[in-house]
């Protein structure tokens, strides 16, 4: 346990620490917010689907915790460059625990960088229709937060180094970002596209995100929250699995 | 302690370690010598259970490491070859990780950490981050590191790559100490013979993949009629410089070197 501990500890320090790169994380989120949330409102409006802004500020949340878990998770591969896996790997700690002190120090931080951008979502006008449901879209943001540092350790593992790292980022993290329902709503879509999202991960968490500060949802939150936890202990084994399998 | 048969490990075609067997007993100080790319630290890592061999047998204290690697992981403590530091983290933290991955009970670890940081003179700096280290310091803090806690099996792969005579000087006293008083095994690989024959009771020279030879300092001298070990080394080695093809790991480094300014 101490070493899950001292393990996740680690990861919220090097967080902590990199200031410069929060900062710079926050600026994609920004930039969809601010831009689409302002640009495409109006449209929005004449078409009968309230604020976007008010719409699309759950999805850019999670897309926060997406990219930021996902990059916490594939940064396994760092440490494998500069070393410092190593030392952990032949540390006569079961190799499950590392992963998962890992996996939560990754998942925690991009929860904390998830609460950065509902602050900044929060300024821009972003308003949660109930305070009794907030505590409910924590807990999303935080399976949100665990399937996707499960999926990255999961990556991070399988690879040797951060050269495939463009492939993953264009072919898995950004179709999981687009196809997830977090820029528009899942009603009414074509058959094709209707079934690819219902197969994305995130819709369900962007889902849950909006039942909780919206309370309006697709699938409804029970289904969103089953799917979540299904998928995160699917993840987490693969993720073990994998790490358990690391040679240097 | 340790006992090697037959072992072998490829990569693809290219056989890295080709058929090695070599016994190791306990208590004992043992050198394992070769030119660069000679499968050194190839077999290091498979005694280590970081890597698994493509055929014959390997045991540490009667375990197998394939098969009981936590088991075998809890007898022995490494001193790697390349870097293995966190380098956002200071040296302090560094050293309080690896106690807790160890097992090293918080008071034991505070007073060892201070002990090691002061003799290998990093006390002063034990605040600071990693990444603003010297080569040369961060050389001594895995070292120091690496004797925080007290293994049955000590691996040294290369210990004293960029140290100044002063450190070096410090480990290996520090190392001899460890052997006679708690009776640590000791498994080391240098390029420097002096080293070797200053603190190996028994040396192993590797060459592409297999053993040359092996024996004590005198016996290896008398075995190729020569002077020094240094001589007797090149006498069974040859005098061609080895190539090492640098792994993705080495280019990586680089570019992520270019990468953070």
């Amino acid at each position: 346990m101490e070493a899950i501990y001292i393990l996740w500890l680690r990861e919220l320090k090097r967080y902590t620490r990199s200031r410069a790169q929060i900062i710079a994380s926050l600026g994609q989120p920004l930039l969809y917010l601010l831009v689409l949330g302002f640009g495409l409102g109006p449209v929005f409006q004449k078409a009968g689907g309230g604020s976007y802004l008010q719409f699309m500020a759950p999805g850019v949340i999670g897309m926060a915790v997406l990219f930021s878990s996902v990059f916490s998770g594939i940064a396994l591969l760092w440490d494998r460059q500069f070393g410092f896996l190593k030392e952990t790997l032949v540390a006569p700690v079961p190799r499950i625990e590392i992963m998962i002190g890992r996996t939560l120090g990754a998942a925690t931080t991009s929860m904390i960088q998830g609460l950065l951008i509902t602050a900044v979502c929060l300024i821009a006008g972003f308003r949660p229709v109930s305070l009794a449901m907030v505590p409910l879209g924590f807990l999303f943001l935080a399976l949100i937060a665990i399937v996707f540092s499960a999926l990255g350790t999961t990556i991070g593992s399988s690879l040797q180094d951060m050269q495939a790292f463009p492939i993953v980022m264009n072919f898995l993290v950004l179709p999981i970002f687009f196809l997830s329902g977090a820029l528009f709503p899942l009603d009414h879509l074509p058959r094709a596209l209707g079934i690819v999202t219902s197969a994305d991960p995130l819709t369900y968490g962007v889902d849950g995100l909006r039942a909780a500060l919206l309370g309006r949802a697709h699938f409804g939150s029970a289904v969103d929250l089953l799917v979540l936890v299904v998928v995160a202990v699917i993840l987490l084994c693969l993720g073990a699995w994998r790490f358990s399998k690391i040679e240097i | 302690m340790i006992r090697v048969q037959h072992l072998v490990k490829r990569f693809g075609e290219f056989a890295a370690v080709d058929n090695i067997s070599f016994d190791v007993a306990r208590g004992e100080i043992f050198a394992f010598l070769g030119p660069n790319g000679a499968g050194k630290t190839t077999t290091i890592k498979m005694l280590t259970t970081l890597l698994a061999p493509t055929s014959g047998t390997l045991e540490i204290d009667g375990l197998n490491p394939t098969e009981h690697q936590h088991e075998v992981r809890s007898r022995f403590g490494i001193v790697f070859q390349d870097p293995s530091l966190d380098q956002d983290l200071t040296a302090w933290e560094n050293m309080d990780l690896h106690g807790v991955l160890y097992h090293v009970p918080r008071k034991v670890r505070r007073e060892r950490s201070e002990t090691l940081l002061k003799l290998f003179e990093l006390w002063e700096r034990k605040d600071s981050p990693v990444k603003q280290f010297s080569g040369g310091m961060k050389r001594r803090l895995e070292i120091a590191r690496g004797f925080l806690h007290t293994p049955k099996i000590l691996f040294l792969d290369e210990p004293t790559l960029g140290l100044d005579p002063q450190s070096r000087n410090q480990l290996w006293t520090h190392v001899k100490n460890l052997n006679q008083t708690e009776g640590v095994t000791v498994f080391l690989t240098t390029h420097y013979m002096d080293e070797a024959e200053r603190v190996a009771q028994r040396i192993a020279v590797i060459d592409h993949g297999r053993i040359v030879a092996t024996g004590s300092p005198a016996e290896l001298k008398t075995q190729t009629g020569k002077e020094s070990l240094e001589d007797a080394f090149l006498a069974l080695t040859g005098t061609a410089i080895r190539d090492e093809s640098a792994g993705s790991a080495d280019q990586m480094r680089q570019v992520a070197k270019m990468w953070r300014r």
